[in-house]
């Protein structure tokens, strides 16, 4: 089963903290949507709203076409995978997978029929008889599924359920856990703060800070179209050049910038259409740093830049440049692997239009 | 080198004087229980188990035997019971003066029994309720909820919070948490409060004399056996009181600290 989900102009404050900042979000039936940000941000606030742990100070929730905003996590359709696994000890995998099966009723026989195919789902039928403490991280993890899995629910919540894993079972979960919702449908709610694991399993991404949402869109989007500065760093490395508007009409702007100037198109203003005047930063990735030669669309060159130090990674070389234009600060550039680095060398600057994104200036509003 | 076997040795004897210090007492009453003859006192005049068949004829020992039992475990189930769900609700909800609750329900411990089992008396008085088995039970669990309350609390930690708000996620309402996830959970210190309480109230005295008249646990039984005079068969209950502690302490070890140790 599964479930849209409308959370509408939530508040949630501590005191004086305010956690969540009316946040609202529509989520579709059958979603995968991961709430990304930095810890303290209110993602798992969030969560535990939609689980019913705790109540909004303001807001509604709605899941599938009911308000949930107070009822309790018992009787929603919602089920939480806790960070933990919050397994039960001292059951058997069998009996923990079917726990919520016993609570609504069912027989022994029935109920250890549904969690032997559940556990089956995750690759552990053959362990039923075991108990939690006899599994590895990863296998706790795959009952704690099978066990939210089993009851009839709507919205699975995931609070950061990859946490506590290692790096290569962690990445070997995510496709597992994306491989698991596509077979049954289930809208899934995750929560981390690994802006790789949001990008690895997401159908669309949150991302939230101080109790507000940054930004909200498929991966690709979040990535190369950010809506705020926050979501442009928060999802992996980017450099931030400041500028302003000279010109702007309703297909491109001008800008200006210490590095040279530029015509962008009007779409890559993603937070507001540009405004002759305005104080902007341009975000541009590391990897969208090109050779001035190859041009594959319009290009625009900033100049020229000095090797401040380089470091290979494998799928490129990680640069520091120093503009030769101005005493700035250092760009990051991932310049190609065939590339030949040297420290000092000059290196010509240069951009695709399309590629740079133009956010209002940090001090401005948004 | 001579240093060190000198200091290891100094160890060992020291070792051996608190042991025999402590179970000295206990060898004695155990080897004159087997005596042949009438006085358990030196010199042993032989091996004989007439006086454990003596214990065994006797009605008002094997009654008071019984009476122990029944009191030791049905104190130390309302102790358990009372203790734990105390524990639950100071552990997992916010109550108003949590910390003097547990205080006041702590305090107990620090009362003589003399001085608990005189309150008792005076209050079962004023009551007009008769002593019995079940007045020594009540004075039973007046001193053993405050340990089994306090053994149980120390065990409920926050790692269990999120165990029970899974549960209560997948549909259990607040008796079924406690019943099928947090009882089973605490279990190992559940049962090492019980059968604590049990030992506590197997060879407890003072209490069970002041509140108790005609139906009498076994304490007050040998009490009542000693003022007649030394005998061997006092020697041969008391080493059986003795046997069912130790045994007692074994389950406890084997069963309980063997499983949580695996764990």
């Amino acid at each position: 089963m599964t479930a849209p989900v409308s959370i509408e102009n939530v508040s949630k404050t501590f005191g004086h903290f305010t956690a969540l900042d009316r946040v609202s979000l529509d989520i579709r039936a059958g979603e995968f949507i991961v709430l990304l940000g930095p810890s303290g941000c209110g993602k798992t606030t969030l969560l535990s709203i939609l689980g019913g742990f705790l109540s909004p100070s303001s807001g509604r929730v709605v899941i599938g076409d009911r308000d949930m905003t107070f009822v309790t996590p018992a009787k929603r359709p919602t089920t939480t995978m806790f960070q933990d696994y919050a397994l039960f000890p001292h059951m058997r995998l069998v009996d923990n997978v079917g726990f919520g099966l016993r609570m609504r009723g069912l027989g022994k026989a029935e109920r250890d029929e549904k969690a032997l195919g559940f556990l089956d789902l995750v690759g552990l039928k053959a362990s039923a008889g075991k108990r939690p403490h006899e599994l590895s991280g990863g296998q706790r993890q795959r009952v704690a599924l099978a066990r939210a899995l089993a009851v009839d629910l709507e919205v699975l919540l995931l609070d950061e359920p990859l946490g506590a894993l290692d790096l290569k079972l962690r990445r070997q979960m995510q496709d597992e856990l994306k491989a698991i919702q596509k077979r049954v449908g289930t809208t899934f709610v995750h929560v981390t703060h690994d802006q790789e694991e949001a990008m690895a399993i997401a159908d669309r991404i949150v991302v939230m800070n101080q109790g507000r949402i940054e930004d909200f869109g498929p991966p690709s989007q979040i990535y190369m179209r950010p809506r705020s500065l926050f979501s442009a760093s928060f999802m992996g490395e980017v450099n931030f050049v400041s500028g302003r508007v000279r010109t702007a009409d309703a297909s491109s702007a001008e800008v200006e910038t210490s590095l040279g100037n530029l015509a962008l198109p009007a779409a890559n203003f993603t937070a507001r259409a540009p405004k002759a005047g305005d104080a902007i930063t341009l975000t541009i990735r590391p990897e969208h740093f090109r050779g001035a030669d190859k041009s594959d669309g319009p290009m625009f060159t900033l100049g020229e830049a000095r090797v401040a130090g380089s470091a290979f990674f494998g799928t490129h070389y990680r640069c520091h440049l120093q503009p030769c234009a101005t005493d700035g600060d250092a760009l990051v550039a991932h310049l190609p692997q065939s590339a030949d680095v040297r420290d000092g060398e000059i290196v010509p600057l240069a951009v695709r239009a399309a590629d740079v994104v133009a956010l209002p200036a940090a001090s401005g509003t948004l | 080198m001579l240093r060190r076997v000198f200091v290891s040795g100094v160890s060992w004897a020291y070792l051996a004087i608190v042991y025999a210090f402590i179970f000295l007492p206990v060898a004695v009453l155990v080897l004159f229980s087997f005596q042949d003859g009438r006085l358990p006192v030196p010199p042993f005049n032989g091996f004989s188990t007439q006086w454990y068949e003596a214990v065994f004829v006797d009605r008002k020992l094997m009654a008071a035997l019984g009476n122990s039992m029944l009191v030791a475990i049905c104190s130390s189930v309302v102790s358990c019971v009372l203790g734990f769900l105390a524990a639950y609700s100071l552990a997992r909800y916010k109550l108003p003066g949590s910390a003097l609750q547990r205080g006041l329900l702590i305090a107990p411990m620090t009362v003589s029994y003399l001085i608990i089992a005189l309150g008792l008396l005076a209050l079962l008085n004023a009551l007009h309720m008769p002593l019995s088995l079940l007045t020594v039970g009540i004075g039973h669990v007046v001193i053993n909820l405050p340990l089994c309350f306090a053994i149980i609390y120390a065990s409920m930690g926050d790692h269990q919070i999120n165990i029970e708000r899974a549960a209560r996620d997948l549909g259990a309402n607040d008796f079924k948490v406690m019943a099928l996830v947090t009882a089973p959970m605490l279990m190992p210190s559940i049962l090492a409060a019980f059968f604590l309480s049990v030992t506590f109230s197997w060879d407890e005295f003072i209490i069970a004399f002041l509140l108790s008249r005609f139906d009498v646990t076994l304490p007050v039984e040998i009490w009542s056996m000693l003022r007649s005079g030394l005998n061997p068969k006092t020697n041969a209950i008391g080493s059986l009181v003795f046997l069912a502690s130790v045994a007692l302490l074994l389950i406890l070890e084997f069963s309980l600290f063997g499983r949580t140790k695996k764990q």
